[in-house]
């Protein structure tokens, strides 16, 4: 199936879930991570049980802080 | 108040825009920014916004400039080394800008004093490099009803969003609560390109601006994600969380308050 992370088309397996693409796409801090689909966000305990499917448009949001020092 | 000769001449460039002209110059005259870190994204801010003649400015930081500090804050100088950040900033944008007003606040923001902090402000600037103050800062200006800009960066990465009340989701919708402490890198251990404050920092200062004369689209609702080395800037969207802690439909965050880790013991 075809899906849209970080903007890019890309083919994956059926099946895929968020804990998996998170793995597929090796995200920096997997535990802090703020994820959404198809702009909605994804309850950071739900990311195994969370089932993508073909068309679905994912964003990893990551927090960053530096900036002052 | 008509614009004097001297300010039509200053702010000419201003002035020609048809976005800005000598009305939205006076609105930038009589705004007042308030610039929490005067670091990496603050220095740069604060020079384009006292360039820009924001009448009132405040800056927030309880650091003295160091070295290390020189390679991307650079609204201090080599001879700043030691002397308060908020003294050697003012010092900067008034030898820019002798017009504006520069109010020094030489302390770190806390839950005990933001709010007034915050009060006498029209838009604020997050330029902090720490979580707790990330989400302090939010929670505030939530509370308050004040504008602001949050931004961070790291490395080659740079990132900000706009929150405006009433109006789209807030740091909190997003990020919910701070990672732990050290979970995350900071950019005293993972490093930081100077420039990236320069693109992120005047960013905010041009978000700071857009919202004072009133024009264009603020970035509410969006995260701008900046990645140098790929050279791709992204506007992701955000949606509103209603169940948002502080901004949600039942708040749990009356008021503001601090976490309990260290602002930054690195
Ligand atoms: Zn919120």
């Amino acid at each position: 199936m075809k899906l849209t992370v970080t903007g890019n088309v890309k083919e994956y397996a059926d099946g895929l879930t968020v804990a998996k693409l998170i793995e597929l796409e090796k995200v920096e801090t997997p535990m802090y991570v703020t994820v959404s689909v198809n702009d909605e966000f994804i309850a950071s305990g739900t990311f195994e049980e969370t089932v993508l499917k073909e068309g679905d448009s994912i964003e990893f949001l990551y927090f960053m802080g530096g900036g002052q020092r | 108040m008509l614009l004097s000769n001297e300010q039509m001449e200053r702010y000419s460039r201003h002035i020609i825009l048809s976005e800005v002209g000598a009305k939205g110059q006076k609105k930038i005259i009589d705004a007042k920014v308030l610039i929490i870190g005067a670091g990496g994204l603050g220095a740069p801010a604060a020079l384009y916004l006292a360039a820009a003649g924001v009448g009132t400015i405040g800056i927030v930081d309880a650091d003295n400039v160091d070295l290390s500090n020189l390679q991307r804050q650079i609204i201090h100088t080599t001879p700043d080394v030691g002397k308060a950040k908020v003294l050697s900033a003012q010092e900067t944008m008034n030898a820019v800008n002798p017009h504006i007003t520069v109010n020094t606040y030489h302390e770190f923001v806390e839950a005990s004093n933001i709010m007034d902090l915050i009060a006498g402000y029209d838009f604020i600037l997050d330029g902090t490099d720490n979580f707790p103050a990330k989400f302090l800062i939010n929670d505030a200006c939530v509370l308050a009803k004040k504008p602001f800009s949050h931004a961070g960066i790291i490395r080659f990465k740079g990132q900000l969003m706009t929150y405006v009340p009433g109006k789209g989701p807030c740091y909190r919708c997003v990020f919910r609560e701070p990672p732990p402490p050290e979970a995350v890198p900071t950019c005293r251990q993972a490093g930081v390109i100077g420039a990236m404050g320069g693109v992120i920092g005047s960013l905010q200062a041009m978000e700071a601006i857009k919202y004072i004369i009133g024009k264009g689209d603020l970035l509410t609702g969006f995260l701008l994600t900046y990645d140098a080395l790929k050279m791709d800037f992204r506007k992701v969207k955000l949606p509103k969380v209603s169940s948002c802690a502080v901004c949600g439909d039942n708040p749990s965050i009356l008021k503001p308050f601090d976490y309990e880790q260290a602002a930054c013991k690195l």
